[in-house]
């Protein structure tokens, strides 16, 4: 039997009893449609969080006061603060292989400029900071590092705060009232938008560390003492030496012996995705299995249909057998129409899935993010849901006496 | 020719053997018509799915123009009954859902003819038994006569050396029986070997050679005419 006719064969089964095809196909069409939405809802989730993390920065080592210093007393992170200006000076001096190291302090603060308030976010911060954190101005200038340790009220600010404060005026050169203390605006950084957070990165003011601690955030961090160091390193596959060294140093540095934790962490970029990349992985093949799950239930249902399809089509399969037609050509008849119910319903399945992760994607306001290996997934696996739960009816059918099947009313 | 020799077909019903064919030798040449009576259950119709490769028998030899057909496995014999066999049944066994004229083309699908030729050729059987007005009807918009004509196109798709009739105007009024009955002579006469079964005196009587059946023997076999 030729393969056109087996296609035209199947196609008139499925038409022939539209309402039934279309039930019987549900199964799979919810089962695929699972399948695409649920692994677009993990692969979106995934490329957050990449973009969040490596939003932070390329090359990127984060130092910072550890979480629990002393052995039953769990502390909140950043509460006796560890790590200080030196420290990031020692590391600057004595790694190899690092582009820059930025300590840093923040807080919030009460922006106050011509009249306007303005709530955000205030880092104390090294002229480094942008290098590690890959930022850019886009008007005026960065402090140096002579107006840092004068401790100059000089501000960077983000575009965000400069048109809250600002409006559509020049803000070079304008006073800012930060927690009270004056600066004075320098330079306005290239708007970065909104982070893989969701925070906005363009609402900030940075100041000279300084300057910051002893004026805005003073009470919070004492002496030379930083939140947060960071270290930029020339290349990705530098991160994991100089992540060691740097905690060596660090260990030295604060004194602190063999087999006694750290009063700090130190975290890569790399590690840090490599780790949330294998969550999210796990997160997706869980939904995805889920989904299959329902694919399965929709095997079933075409199981079920087809061998109601072989019941009800004894004669004409006994009347095919009389008229030529070898075992093999019912087989694959059967089979046939049991992979084209499963595909058309992959299919509708499809686009539903695809539509559906758009509209979720546009009511949560995330990207859209639909797996380039969706289609060929969902598709290959309606066809193989067809052919497995299509087999035992095929056979079934194939098996049958002709004469036997002749007479069947 | 064609020829069966000590043909018998057992069943076992209830660990009692039934003979339904009980040592029949037959043999007939191209062009024959036979006719195929006796009582229900007598055998005839086993015979008829023996001689159209439907059925194996539990012993004996069928020869077609010179081939062992009991030798053949089940592709063979699917191969044989597209090629060399057409039915009639008496419940026309049309698929529904097609025309006439798809119902027609069936057997050539399985022959592997090409659409084309295949449309071709069962326009032209639909109008060698009369039907060329209604080749896209469906069998549900044809009588009863009418649908036996297509099943008897269909019969004639791949050019079988042998039709076989099992009671064909078992399910038509007398007038239309008639007609087909005819149709077959028409056939016979171009060359066609022809036999029916029937229960019917007067459709018996209209073939060339007279087979009698009771409980899976011959009991008759008489030539009517030449
Ligand atoms: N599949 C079967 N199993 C058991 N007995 C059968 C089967 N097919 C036919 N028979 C028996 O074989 C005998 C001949 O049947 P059949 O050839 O159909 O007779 P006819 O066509 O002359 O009425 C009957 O007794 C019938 O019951
Ligand atoms: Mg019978």
């Amino acid at each position: 039997m030729k393969r056109m006719d087996l296609v035209r064969s199947a196609a008139g089964a499925i038409i022939a009893h539209p309402m039934r095809s279309a039930l019987t196909s549900l199964g799979v069409v919810i089962g695929v449609a699972a399948v695409v939405i649920m692994t677009s809802i993990g692969l979106g989730a995934q490329q957050r969080v990449m973009g969040a993390i490596s939003g932070l920065g390329s090359n990127l080592i984060i130092i910072s006061p550890s979480a629990s210093r002393s052995g039953f007393v769990a502390q909140a992170a950043g509460t006796d603060i560890s790590i200080t200006g030196a420290d990031a000076e020692a590391l600057a001096k004595q790694l190899d292989g690092v582009v820059a190291v930025a300590p840093s302090v923040r807080g919030q603060a009460q922006l106050a400029a011509e009249g306007t308030n303005w709530n955000s976010r205030i880092e104390g911060v090294t002229p480094d900071y942008l290098i590690a954190r890959d930022l850019s101005i886009g008007q005026g200038r960065m402090f140096d590092d002579r107006e840092a340790r004068q401790g100059r009220t000089v501000a960077v600010i983000g575009t965000t705060v400069a048109r809250e404060l600002f409006g559509e005026a020049d803000p070079l050169g304008k006073r800012i009232r930060v927690g009270g203390s004056p600066f004075q605006v320098v330079g306005v950084l290239t708007p970065k938008g909104q982070s893989g957070f969701g925070q906005d990165q363009d609402d900030i003011v940075l100041g000279p560390l300084g300057a910051v601690r002893s004026r805005v955030v003073g009470r919070r961090v004492k002496g030379d003492a930083v939140q947060t160091i960071y270290l930029k390193t020339a290349s990705e596959k530098d991160l994991d030496r100089v992540q060691e060294d740097a905690t060596n140093l660090l260990r030295e540095r604060h004194r602190i012996r063999e087999g006694q934790d750290d009063d700090f962490q130190a975290q890569n970029m790399a590690s840090i995705l490599k780790a949330s990349e294998a969550a999210t992985q796990t997160f997706t093949i869980l939904l995805a299995a889920v989904a299959a799950v329902s694919l399965v239930v929709g095997g079933v249902g075409i199981m079920n249909i087809m061998l109601v399809a072989v019941t009800e089509r004894t004669r004409e399969i006994g009347l095919r057998m009389a008229v030529g037609a070898k075992r093999a050509d019912i087989l694959a008849q059967f089979a046939l129409e049991s992979v084209a119910l499963s595909l058309a319903g992959g299919v509708i399945g499809l686009l539903i899935g695809v539509i559906g992760t758009v509209i979720l994607a546009k009511l949560a306001g995330w990207p859209i993010a639909i797996a380039s290996w969706a289609a060929p997934l969902a598709l290959g696996f309606s066809v193989l849901v067809g052919l497995v739960f299509g087999a035992y009816p095929s056979w079934r059918a194939a098996q049958l006496d002709p004469i036997e099947a002749l007479r069947r009313e | 020719m064609i020829a069966v020799q000590d043909l018998f077909k057992i069943y076992t019903m209830g660990g009692e053997p039934l003979a339904a064919l009980d040592g029949v030798s037959l043999s007939f040449d191209r062009g024959a018509y036979l006719s195929v009576t006796g009582p229900s259950g007598s055998g005839k119709s086993t015979l008829m799915n023996v001689l159209g490769g439907l059925d194996r028998p539990t012993r004996g030899t069928y020869t077609f123009e010179g081939e062992d057909v009991s030798g053949l496995d089940d592709d063979q014999l699917a191969h044989f009954r597209n090629q060399r066999i057409g039915f009639v049944f008496q419940s026309f066994q049309l698929l529904a859902r097609q025309t006439a004229l798809q119902n027609v083309e069936l057997p050539m699908i399985y022959a592997g003819v090409s659409p084309k030729d295949r449309e071709d050729r069962a326009i032209q059987m639909l109008g060698k038994v009369g039907l060329s007005e209604r080749i896209h009807h469906r069998p549900t918009q044809l009588s009863g006569g009418q649908q036996q004509r297509v099943a008897i196109a269909r019969a004639l798709a791949n050019s079988p050396d042998l039709l076989l009739a099992d009671e064909p105007t078992g399910a038509l009024d007398s007038a239309t029986g008639k007609d087909v009955l005819a149709l077959f002579e028409t056939l016979n006469r171009e060359g066609l070997t022809v036999i029916v079964v029937t229960h019917d005196a007067s459709v018996a009587a209209r073939a060339k050679r007279q087979i009698g059946f009771e409980d899976g023997r011959i009991v008759l076999d008489k030539v009517l005419r030449p």
